[in-house]
């Protein structure tokens, strides 16, 4: 019988991770991980290094020192394979970014077809079911320009999710949408995180990483000042944790 | 001062003009296509990060875009010839057309590859695209798209700049017209007609370019946005 990874191996490890823009130290040796299934929350200020931190899995950024596996790849080596990673991770921004000149279903099964080399009926099967997921079946054949924020992130979602990846990430994916469509949004990833999707999510949804989260990680000024289960929230340990929350951050 | 007009005389020589127009169309067709690929390789070479080939792209636009094109003309011209080269004047004019509206193109396709936002790159990147798979599926179009109304007259501005092409015995419009005008002495006739001709021309390329816009982007045609 095949023996399966032993589920304490993470599939998202940092460890001392180091880096710069120019002279601004953004990640000052941040370490955490994330095991299968599990679901974390960066948080902290602006600037406070959680944007990068979540690029540099991806390898969006690449790091200055330290080290970072992702499922498997040492995605701080210079020769990691981008191409192997990135079928193993997904990646939501903020601004959605789904191809203006595609269909709703065109930018779904682009990737599966040209990365995968997936059949085209076949795709479009697969389309059809993600969209279900995120509740937009019905805008199939529509331009991502005559969706709303909210249903375009939901569509970006599903873009995603159709390269079935291990791990999503999600960068403030809710930071343009006004509060209805925010909810919209969280809705699914509520769903993801309950089918068992393993996501590490930089938001400032501070009720909603509350509600959805395993672990916090705090980050204050390129380090993880504090990190533990959701309830660090309503108990934190450190003065800026308690002040960040404490800003009205926290929304029931 | 009177003037006198005799246009029947001039106008008995259609099918001469015809052949012409249609010649000149035909320059315009294969330099488009060829000038439209080799603008956007070069727009694609000024932006890779080998400083080798990104000179070189340079080094072209930036030559082609200085020189003017009846001296490139008679550099192919002549340069294929020393080189002991023979080949049609509409062949040695296709070429050059092309060296020349390739340098232009590469400038405004480059315009296009800019204006494409860094996260459409990053969203592909992440869906582990490739390279080649990045450019051809996601900058391409959109960048084509962005820039098509300055793309589509640089190519009629070059069909009308291909008159200059009778200057190596090309057959084309301007050609024809010379020929007829030194023929029948009824110069002023026969460049109103050919001016006239020049701005069917036009028509028809403007034509075909809104056609090919309705085929290139279905999504302004959905939204009843067409260029």
């Amino acid at each position: 019988m095949q023996q399966n990874a032993p589920s304490s191996e993470p599939i998202v490890s940092l460890h001392n991770v180091q880096k710069s823009f120019g002279a601004l130290r953004v990640l000052d040796g941040v370490s955490f991980a994330v095991a299968r299934g599990e679901v974390l929350a960066l948080i902290g200020r602006s600037g406070s290094g959680k944007s990068t931190a979540l690029r540099c899995i991806d390898r969006f950024e690449k790091v200055d020192g330290g080290q970072i596996v992702v499922c498997g790849h040492r995605v701080d080596r210079p020769d990691v394979n981008l191409r192997a990673l990135r079928q193993d991770v997904g990646i939501v921004f903020q601004s959605y970014n789904l191809f203006p000149h595609l269909t709703i279903e065109q930018n779904i099964t682009l990737a599966p077809c040209a990365v995968k080399g997936m059949a085209t009926s076949q795709a479009k099967d697969l389309a059809r079911k993600v969209l279900a997921q995120v509740g937009l079946d019905e805008k199939l054949h529509a331009y991502p320009e005559q969706l709303s924020g909210g249903q375009q992130q939901r569509a970006a979602i599903a873009r995603s999710l159709a390269m079935q990846p291990k791990v999503m990430l999600f960068d403030e994916v809710t930071s343009a949408l006004d509060p209805e469509l925010t909810g919209e949004v969280l809705k699914v990833i509520e769903q993801l995180a309950a089918d068992g999707m393993t996501m590490v999510m930089v938001t400032h949804e501070m009720g909603f990483a509350k509600g959805i989260a395993d672990r916090i990680v705090f980050m204050h000024r390129g380090k993880v000042h504090e990190t533990g289960p959701a309830s660090i929230l309503t108990s934190p340990t450190t003065p800026e944790l308690t002040q960040f929350v404490g800003t009205g951050n926290l929304k029931s | 001062m009177s003037l006198q007009l005799d246009f029947p005389a001039v106008l008995e020589r259609w099918p001469s003009f015809l052949a012409g127009a249609v010649l000149t169309l035909e320059l315009a067709f294969f330099a488009t296509v060829l000038g439209a690929l080799l603008g956007t390789l070069a727009a694609v070479g000024r932006g890779t990060h080998n400083s080798l080939i990104a000179g070189a792209c340079k080094v072209y636009v930036e030559t082609i875009r200085n020189t003017p094109l009846l001296v490139q003309i008679f550099l192919v011209y002549f340069g294929l010839a020393s080189l002991g080269l023979k080949y049609s004047a509409f062949t040695v004019a296709v070429a050059a057309l092309t060296i020349n509206v390739g340098a232009y193109t590469a400038e405004i396709m480059r315009a296009g590859f800019e204006a494409i936002p860094r996260g459409q790159i990053e969203a592909a990147e992440g869906l582990a695209l490739s390279r080649f798979q990045i450019y051809w599926h996601i900058i391409l179009l959109p960048a084509v798209e962005k820039v098509y109304p300055a793309l589509t007259s640089q190519f009629v501005l070059l069909m009308l700049a291909s008159s200059v092409c009778s200057q190596i015995s090309a057959e084309e419009l301007t050609a024809v017209a010379n020929y007829i005008q030194s023929d029948t002495y009824r110069a002023f006739e026969t460049y109103i007609i050919v001016a006239v001709l020049y701005v069917i021309l036009s028509l028809v390329m403007r034509a075909g370019f809104w056609g090919l816009g309705l085929l290139l982007f279905p999504r302004r045609r959905r939204l009843g946005t067409p260029l």
